[in-house]
């Protein structure tokens, strides 16, 4: 691969392709580096080994485990996002972020929404007794 | 109407100006464009995790998560997701450095991860049908076979893609287009394994604890 000294700031991608200016964004997107990714694979495999051992060993109990459990998820996320996905607040001029942000609200309406719905209607209906409804005729 | 107007017409002709006009090759938005198809595609599991949460204890005097789900099958799954995540990055990384071959060669190996991974899910899948805990036994029965089979249907359009892809890098190289294509297929594969997350910890792991 040839690196001209005046690429080596740039994507080293374009570095193969001189002609190609700082405006010409076709695929600038980072792609991370090796490092970067082997962070993110050991961050994912920690933080994917400790909810799996908290629910089957049980050292909490149960509400308690079910925040750690949660929590471990949105970490992991979090860094799947920047390890892998390589979001950053300045891809594609912000937008990325903005349709990111946009879809957590909309995610969290719905499933919040939903839940909380849900929960109500379902504390205002006819109590049935499960035995009733093992021995009831589903078509 | 306005006092805008006149005064406008006070300084001479209305003049507009394009700002910032430079050359946008073809495929310049395609990233970002994937990226709000990939938002979307979240809304449809955001509305499945919702129908989960709301119907995941309907059991209807059938079986509960408890009695049927199996952690170390999950865990293993999980860990095939994730090396094949692992894989993609490497295989991404020899494209940047232009390495067809290598290329070639991470990208089957995250294909037969997501193969391996496909085949533990329809193993589980089977099982529970074998055992008469199919979507039609309860209503969290059918969500959870309509949330875990909608991201299974993702991984398998994934991996048809993929395969698709490795043609097209094996007969054309590593042309700006089909570095584009695998730069797409790279997001929506982080993207699957980040819905898993979502899929191990509040189907399976919270199934445990309900």
């Amino acid at each position: 691969m040839s690196h001209t000294p005046a690429a080596t700031v740039d994507d080293h991608r374009q570095g193969d392709r001189p002609d190609r200016g700082p405006h010409d964004h076709a695929d600038t997107a980072a792609h991370g580096s090796r490092r970067g990714y082997l962070i993110g694979f050991v961050l994912s495999v920690v933080l994917t080994a400790i909810p799996f051992w908290l629910v089957m060993a049980r050292p909490f109990g149960a509400n308690a485990t079910v925040l750690l459990v949660a929590a471990f998820a949105a970490v992991q996320i979090i860094v799947h996002m920047i390890y892998f996905l390589h979001m950053t607040t300045k891809s594609e001029g912000g937008w990325t972020m903005m349709a990111l942000i946009f879809t957590a609200v909309l995610v969290v309406i719905t499933l919040a929404g939903s839940l909380w719905v849900m929960v109500h209607m379902n504390s205002n209906m006819m109590p049935m007794p499960p035995a009733d409804m093992a021995t009831m005729d589903m078509g | 109407m306005s006092a805008a107007a006149p005064a406008a017409e006070a300084d001479g002709p209305i003049r507009f100006y394009v700002e910032e006009e430079h050359p946008h090759p073809p495929g310049a938005s395609t990233a970002l464009g994937f990226w709000i198809y990939l938002m979307s595609d979240c809304l449809i599991f955001a509305a499945l995790f919702a129908t989960y949460g709301v119907l995941g204890g309907a059991t209807a005097g059938g079986p509960a998560p408890r009695d049927l789900f199996d952690l170390p099958l999950v865990a293993l799954n999980t860990g095939l997701l994730l090396f094949s995540s692992i894989t993609y990055g490497f295989a991404m990384l020899a494209m940047d450095e232009g390495a067809r071959g290598r290329t070639l060669a991470w990208l089957a190996a995250t294909g037969l991860f997501g193969l391996g991974f496909l085949s533990v899910e329809l193993y589980e899948f089977s099982h529970l049908i074998h055992e008469g805990a199919g979507p039609q036994r309860s209503a969290f029965l059918s969500s959870f076979f309509a949330l875990v089979g909608t991201h299974g249907l993702h991984v398998t359009f994934g991996i048809i893609w993929l395969v698709t892809l490795m043609v097209q890098v094996g007969r054309y190289g590593l042309i700006d287009a089909n570095r584009r294509r695998l730069l797409c297929l790279s997001m929506f594969w982080h993207f699957l394994d980040v819905v898993w997350i979502g899929v191990f910890t509040f189907v399976y792991l919270m199934g445990m604890l309900r």
